[in-house]
């Protein structure tokens, strides 16, 4: 059973290492936005998980900050109280569904009129505006988009000669990186400079080094004077660096809250099968053995 | 063939083994798919209603939609409480409460299908336990059966002004849900 | 289906088994095609492919079904129903990443099974039509991915099908007017719409089952013709020749188990990773995003799409690269069918497969100048390949020794193991 036979792997890897003579100057990339850096995440990988105080912390700093511009509607405020999550107390929950600041609208009284009310355990994260034609309005034109998907909406590529590309993909493949979202969320908040002095900015627009273009209308959420303070018991320092990581955690469980769960089972299944298939393959080799093949 | 008629060993626990484990994992594939028809989280965390009472005079009636399903409140009389708390136990076709709030085996009398201080109001889930469909009795103009309290149309059953079923096929008391009192004029169902 | 001829080894033994025999012999065509079914005994794992693709095609049918329980085929709510899935559904998550990532592992086998054909002289007589069903089966494969990938309507649904249906509008420059009204005939409206994802939900439920259907087929036709070997050599007598079962069922098993792995790796660690960022983005026909890209199974033909500088030359190009295929049998000229034995072709055909390979790459990236300059180059050797280099080689290549029999072949090999034993 060879398919390839060993002339024809050194034929190959000879062809392979001789293209990059061919084409070396295929390799400029087009330049959108600086390299993100890849950071490291207690749920990257194939084993990594949520850190449940880090979400806790993640959602004080986007109730701090960015819910007073950004909704997070596909996430429930019973999804706070759900294992795999930042899996706060029921009924600080329910009490911070009845303090939110936005109410839930749309819904008719006994006279047929619409009514605000507050939310409960079933009901979304709702930010500021009832709907984008209100946000646009309220913010120069810009519209802050719903953060529940924003992390799985969001990917870093990863800039690399054109011969290297598919040894690091293999590579990501091996360790199950799917964190490019995180990372390109962390370098944008973490990611506000004085725009250089030849760059033209536009009205009202921010220079950031992570976004594409580098102008971004969202002026920086948190800096090094303004950040989210944590409890002193939580025994962690807010600062800006540990805001952005912490509420980047936050909006990855926002947008992968089944993550704990799946890679759980996803370590059972892979158990699973490989042991079945050792023993197919032995059942496989037993059989065939009575034949010369 | 290349093979002479020699049949692999059955017994053989290598085969066995593998074929145990190939069994075992498909019949737990199927969980996935079993469990998928299951109501889903957004379904079971569905909100709890309130309800404004004042509107509703005595004698009166009022449909709600709760959880999809249509939920009686029914303002009584006095002669309606009168009449269903008369009603000796063991004329009862169920004699079990069918009250969401109370242990399962608590009888199903009168003060217990209620709230106390506010037996004149009944509150159930309206639908016929036999095959489930919405007994007549809400409005003034429908038959309310034999017992002044609800009929289902579909197979004839009557239920009694406590909403406990008392002739007909249908097997169980109307459900109770759970409900409690905000205010004096104000329910929230769930 | 008659079939190969072989003889059954099928008595019913029990009473049931006789009555049912004599009216609907069921199972005695089963035992005789997946129990007593001749397989060549030197048939090594490429050839387990297909057993692995019938299970996908399964796996796809059923884990599609159950979705289709929970999704909502509208512009309004679609996307809504999808995250519902992903986040509120009991085992939703699972469900829907074994059907994304399946599609994927369904392309990946295929591939191999084709280059598998492709290598072995898969296509040769008497095996035509049962290549062409294959191709068939590939077309249909294609349409249906497409048309899934519109179904959870983010940014990636809405302007991949914008794009590829657009691509009918180039018929407007043979006969004016007559591709935009495929267009909107195709949209049901003047742009990609509700309307559209609601056709393209009908047939991504159709087409499956017209895709197993066909399947069928080709099943039928291979255990009418029987099935080729890794020495391209038919099997001729019965000692060339083991019984489906026992032999062929616990390698396919073993097969599909080892390829399982790979399945669920992706499917439980990486769900994300074959598919685009931009499709977490609900469709807005306002924006478009930067960088439109197919999925990963259509990059190369993309890229034939975007090597050819005008727009209906683009589409026929495109187009071509699959029905080239259908006439593979006739392109090639060689006399002997596995590569195994031609020193010329073997070359070539590493470098077309190579050459998918950097057409499959070059269609990822932008369509900028090195990159379209590179895609020119691949795109004619792909279409050189079949139009030149297969009549031409199978024209003047003198083949290697071919053994006379299956049986001779492996007594051979494995006469040669056991005089160099460091060899396995």
């Amino acid at each position: 059973m060879k398919l390839v036979q060993p002339r024809w792997r050194i034929a190959a890897l000879a062809l392979v290492g001789a293209l990059p003579l061919l084409g070396g100057a295929a390799q400029a990339e087009s330049g959108h936005g600086a390299a993100i850096e890849r950071q490291d995440w207690t749920f990257g990988g194939f084993t990594g998980q949520y850190d449940q105080a880090q979400l806790q912390r993640g959602f004080q700093v986007f109730q701090q900050v960015c819910s007073a511009c950004h909704s997070l509607k596909r996430v429930k405020f019973r999804n706070l109280v759900q294992p795999g999550g930042p899996q706060f107390p029921e009924e600080s929950v329910k009490a911070l569904a009845k303090a939110w600041p936005y109410q839930i609208s749309g819904e008719l009284d006994d006279q047929g009129n619409p009514i605000d009310r507050l939310p409960g355990l079933p009901d979304p994260i709702i930010g500021p505006y009832k709907n984008d034609v209100q946000a646009r309005a309220a913010q120069n034109g810009a519209l802050p988009p719903d953060l529940s998907l924003i992390v799985k909406a969001r990917s870093a590529e990863q800039p690399s000669a054109w011969y290297n590309q598919w040894l690091l993909m293999l590579r990501d493949i091996a360790i199950g990186y799917q964190e490019g979202g995180a990372d390109y969320l962390y370098a944008l908040l973490t990611g506000y400079h004085e725009p250089p002095a030849d760059m033209h900015m536009q009205d009202g627009m921010n220079y950031n080094v992570a976004f594409p273009g580098h102008q971004l209308a969202m002026p920086p959420p948190l800096s090094k004077d303004a950040f989210v303070d944590y409890q002193p018991e939580s025994g962690v320092k807010g600062s800006l660096d540990q805001n952005a990581r912490d509420v980047t955690a936050f909006l990855a469980w926002a947008s992968d809250p089944t993550l704990d769960g799946r890679k759980r089972l996803g370590w059972q299944v892979m158990l699973y099968l490989l042991i079945t298939t050792v023993l197919l393959f032995l059942v496989k080799k037993k059989i065939w053995s009575r034949v010369e093949h | 063939m290349a093979v002479d008629a020699e049949e692999p060993d059955r017994r053989d626990f290598l085969v066995l083994a593998a074929g145990a484990f190939v069994a075992v994992g498909g019949a737990m594939t199927l969980w996935p798919f079993i469990q998928q028809m299951n109501p889903d989280a957004g379904a079971q965390a569905l909100a709890s209603i309130e309800v404004e009472l004042s509107p509703v005079k005595e004698g009166q009636a009022i449909t709600v939609l709760w959880r999809g399903k249509p939920v009686f409140i029914r303002h009584r009389t006095p002669e309606e409480i009168k009449a269903a708390v008369a009603v000796p136990m063991d004329q009862l076709v169920d004699p079990l409460a069918r009250n969401d709030a109370l242990p399962e085996d608590t009888p199903a009398t009168d003060p217990n299908r209620t709230k106390d201080g506010h037996e004149n109001w009944l509150i159930m889930v309206g639908i016929c336990t036999h095959l489930g469909c919405i007994p007549k009795g809400q409005t003034l103009g429908d038959s309310r059966g034999d017992f002044g309290g609800w009929f289902c149309p579909c197979h004839g059953s009557h239920y009694d002004t406590a909403g406990r079923i008392r002739k007909g096929p249908a097997p169980r008391n109307l459900e109770v849900p759970v409900y409690n009192f905000v205010s004096d004029t104000k329910i929230k169902i769930g | 289906m008659s079939g190969l001829p072989h003889e059954s080894t099928y008595e019913p033994t029990t009473a049931v088994g006789k009555w049912l025999d004599a009216r609907l012999p069921i199972f005695r065509m089963l035992h005789a095609q997946a129990v007593d079914f001749p397989t060549p005994r030197n048939l090594n794992y490429w050839w387990t492919f297909g057993g692995i693709l019938t299970f996908m095609l399964v796996a796809q049918i059923v884990t599609g079904v159950v979705l289709a329980m929970h999704y909502q085929p509208s512009a309004e709510a679609a996307f809504d129903s999808i995250e519902a899935i992903r986040r509120d559904v009991n085992f939703g998550w699972l469900l829907r990443n074994l059907h994304a990532v399946g599609a994927s592992m369904f392309f990946l086998a295929a591939y191999v099974h084709i280059f598998r054909g492709l290598y072995y002289g898969s296509y040769k007589a008497p095996r035509e039509v049962l290549w062409i069903l294959g191709v068939l089966i590939f077309l249909v494969m294609m349409a249906t991915a497409f048309m899934g990938y519109s179904l959870p309507w983010g940014q990636m649904s809405l302007w991949g099908v914008t794009v590829i249906t657009n691509l009918f509008s180039s018929l407007d420059s043979i006969w004016k007017g007559l591709g935009t009204t495929i267009v909107e005939w195709l949209w049901g409206g003047f742009s990609v719409s509700g309307v559209t994802l609601n056709r393209f939900y009908a047939l991504h439920y159709l087409l499956p089952f017209v895709l197993a259907a066909v399947v069928g087929l080709h099943l039928w036709a291979l255990h009418v013709v029987g099935q080729n070997s890794p020495t391209g050599l038919d099997i001729k007598t019965s000692s060339d020749a083991v019984p489906f079962t026992p032999y062929a069922t616990s390698k396919d098993a073993a097969g599909l188990f080892a390829f399982l792995l790979l399945f669920c790796w992706f499917a439980f660690f990486l769900p994300d990773y074959l598919g685009h960022a931009d499709n977490y983005t609900p469709a807005n026909p306002m924006v478009t995003p930067p960088h439109i890209v197919p999925e990963w199974y259509f990059l190369p033909f993309y890229a034939i799409l975007r090597a050819i500088p005008s727009k209906l030359g683009g589409v026929i190009a495109m187009f071509s690269a699959i029905a080239v295929l259908l006439f593979v049998p006739w392109l090639d000229t060689s006399r002997v069918r596995s590569t195994k034995y031609r020193p010329v072709y073997r070359w070539f055909f590493w470098l077309f497969a190579f050459t998918c390979l950097a057409l499959g790459w070059l269609g990822s990236k932008p369509a900028e100048a090195e990159y379209v300059f590179w895609a020119r180059v691949f795109t004619f050797y792909y279409f050189a390949h079949f139009l030149i280099v297969m009549p031409l080689v199978g024209w003047f290549e003198t083949p290697l020794k071919v053994p006379g029999s299956i049986t001779e072949a492996v007594l051979a090999k494995n006469k040669g193991a056991k005089l160099a034993p460091a060899k396995s």
